[in-house]
């Protein structure tokens, strides 16, 4: 068998995600895992795969997909696959694999599962497991077809480091600028910090909180954890926080290996994004607050004097 | 401007999940069924603004049976003009994309809208298998629109920060927050609506790609550990050395 994964790369850098696709597919233990890359990238990055499982990557670095565009990439990829004799071809589930997974999946009349979980089972058949029901349940989808398509749902395999470099090798996609037909105007990022969907350490927080004044102490704690920070959707709704905070069944779903809540009552439509993290801290000073159910460790208390404590808590314990 | 909403029947976001036939039905009894929370709130209400803003018209296409008419019902209150019913239980993402594909090839939509993702087999996959079928561009979570000339501008999510964009219509776009506020169908609304077209389509043979065989419920969380709110220290201990989170 042979496995194609999706690479992914932003300022020269292979995006965390990618890794973890990369990881995902060595993991499969199915045969050899090419990884396919395309727009400008120097090769050294490239050759980063090796140490996380591929053991070749092909980079097609034609300027016109320096910006993404869905079309043009499912074409590219497609005809890697084709290139490769490509079995399974791997996307992480983040924004590029949403809107990828679905389009290379026609292509190749291919079956998709998006969001895996788990490694595929393939004793008789060839089924995979992913989330379903905004966290609710699991679902095991078996892929009728010869060929695959998976995405892999960020923070389920970790971007274990090992050994070892990647072949890379110039490819001729054969997919010209004329396929491109999105121009990209800007593109604006947070840079000081990990993005929500991949972040491993979350503090969230909700309408608890009073007013977005509150929230200084909010990005203190995120800060001395190296953590990232979500809200409940009315405090997105009531433009306290910015939008892609909002964490739910109606907002982004994130698995962090440690998701704490402060001031967030732990609504059913809140709680489905965030069941599958870790490790759940619920601070709340309402010893009923339903969010307490769904946790490993809860403090009873007012956020106002308990966040303070613990951010000092934090300090210490770093300089120890 | 022609626009196509393609909208989902997902049960209620209080719905408590369960299964039959030994974990490899979802048990529908006693669910209350709502329109997918994002294709309501962002995709439908945007294409009815632009409508609004431009002329033109808003159709809502749904691959269900007649228990969707409910959910079609409303979006055309909340101000669809009509709506097209193509009449099967779909199997799978690609059998929903698949039959809308045959619907809209060849019926000149400017802009096909989708919801980012269902809240119930949460795929993110009806878009882009669409925009394949139909061979347009695609846009997913996007949280911003507006068309000028047949020219749209878009502004999507991407990890961590924006990008905006631009591009020609015909394309295929996923909605998301930001794109619109939702909007309450009024008693004129829901009174009109009863008299606007819905069509019921037959739908193609199509194979599906994939198929549940089973389904689970995530196991329970052990029991909660409290600690002291005068001691936050401890809470740090017990991540570091036994959740070993930190
Ligand atoms: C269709 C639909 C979709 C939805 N989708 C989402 C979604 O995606 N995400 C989401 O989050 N919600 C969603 N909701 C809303 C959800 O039902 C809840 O209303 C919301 O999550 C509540 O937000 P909250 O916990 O911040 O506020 P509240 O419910 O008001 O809770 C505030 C909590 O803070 C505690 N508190 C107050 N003061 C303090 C203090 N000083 N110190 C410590 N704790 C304090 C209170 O005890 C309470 O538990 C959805 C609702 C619907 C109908």
């Amino acid at each position: 068998m042979s496995i194609l994964v999706f690479i992914d790369h932003n300022e020269g850098k292979v995006k965390k995600a990618s890794l973890e696709a990369v990881v995902y597919g060595a993991a499969m233990n199915a045969g050899d895992v090419v990884g396919i890359a395309l727009g400008e990238i120097a090769d050294d990055a490239l050759a980063t795969l090796g140490a996380y499982g591929a053991s070749k990557v092909i980079v097609d670095k034609a300027a016109h997909f320096n910006h993404f565009d869905s079309r043009a990439y499912a074409k590219a990829i497609a005809a890697a696959a084709e290139q490769t004799g490509a079995d399974v071809v791997i996307f992480a589930h983040d924004s590029s694999g949403k809107s990828l997974a679905g389009r290379v999946s026609v292509r190749l009349k291919a079956g998709l599962v998006s969001g895996a979980t788990q490694l595929p089972n393939t004793d008789g058949s060839f089924t995979i497991r992913k989330s379903a029901f905004s966290g609710k349940a699991f679902a095991d989808y078996t892929i009728n077809t010869d060929k695959k398509v998976i995405s892999v749902n960020p923070n389920s395999f970790p971007a274990k480091e090992g050994e070892g470099s990647a072949a890379v090798e110039a490819f001729d996609s054969g997919v010209g600028a004329d396929a491109v037909s999105i121009t990209v105007d800007s593109v604006s990022r947070m840079t000081d910090t990990v993005p929500l969907p991949e972040a491993e350490l979350v503090v969230s927080a909700g309408r608890g909180l009073k007013g977005p004044e509150n929230w200084g102490m909010i990005e203190e704690l995120a800060i001395e954890l190296g953590a990232t920070t979500a809200c409940s959707r009315p405090v997105s709704d009531d433009g306290w926080r910015p939008h892609h905070e909002h964490v739910g069944q109606t907002g982004i779903t994130v698995s962090p290996n440690l998701y704490i809540a402060i001031g967030i009552s732990g609504a059913i439509q809140h709680l489905a994004g965030v069941s599958s993290s870790k490790v759940i801290v619920v601070i709340n000073n309402d010893p009923e607050a339903p969010f307490f159910k769904a946790a490993d460790y809860g403090i009873v208390g007012d956020a106002f004097q308990v966040v303070p404590k613990l951010i000092d808590a934090v300090k210490t314990f770093k300089a120890s | 401007m022609k626009l196509l909403v393609c909208v989902c029947k997902t049960p209620d976001t209080t719905a408590k999940i369960t299964f039959t036939d030994n974990n490899t039905t979802f048990d529908a009894n006693g669910i209350t069924f709502i329109m997918n929370p994002t294709d309501e709130w962002y995709a439908l209400v945007r294409a009815i603004e632009l409508k609004e803003q431009h002329g033109g018209s808003v159709t809502v296409i749904n691959v269900g049976l007649n228990d969707s008419d409910q959910i079609i019902r409303k979006a055309l209150a909340i101000g669809a003009d009509d709506a097209v019913r193509i009449n099967k239980a779909p199997t799978d993402a690609y059998d929903v994309a698949a039959q809308i594909a045959e619907y809209a090839k060849d019926k000149g939509f400017d802009i096909v809208f989708t919801g980012k993702e269902t809240i119930d087999y949460n795929g993110f996959n009806v878009g882009a298998m669409l925009s394949e079928l139909l061979d347009l561009p695609f846009v997913s979570l996007a949280n911003k629109l507006d068309v000028n000339d047949g020219k749209a501008t878009i502004s999507r999510d991407i990890e961590g920060g924006i990008e905006n964009l631009s591009v020609a219509t015909p394309l295929v776009v996923s909605a998301q927050k930001g794109m619109a506020e939702q909007r309450i169908p009024n008693m004129r609304g829901i009174m009109a609506a009863r008299r606007k077209p819905l069509q019921v389509v037959e739908p193609a043979a199509i194979e599906p790609l994939t198929t549940i065989t089973n389904y689970e419920l995530p196991p329970e969380r052990s029991d909660i550990k409290y600690v002291d709110a005068e001691n936050p220290a401890e809470l740090i201990r017990l991540l570091h050395e036994e959740a070993k989170v930190i």
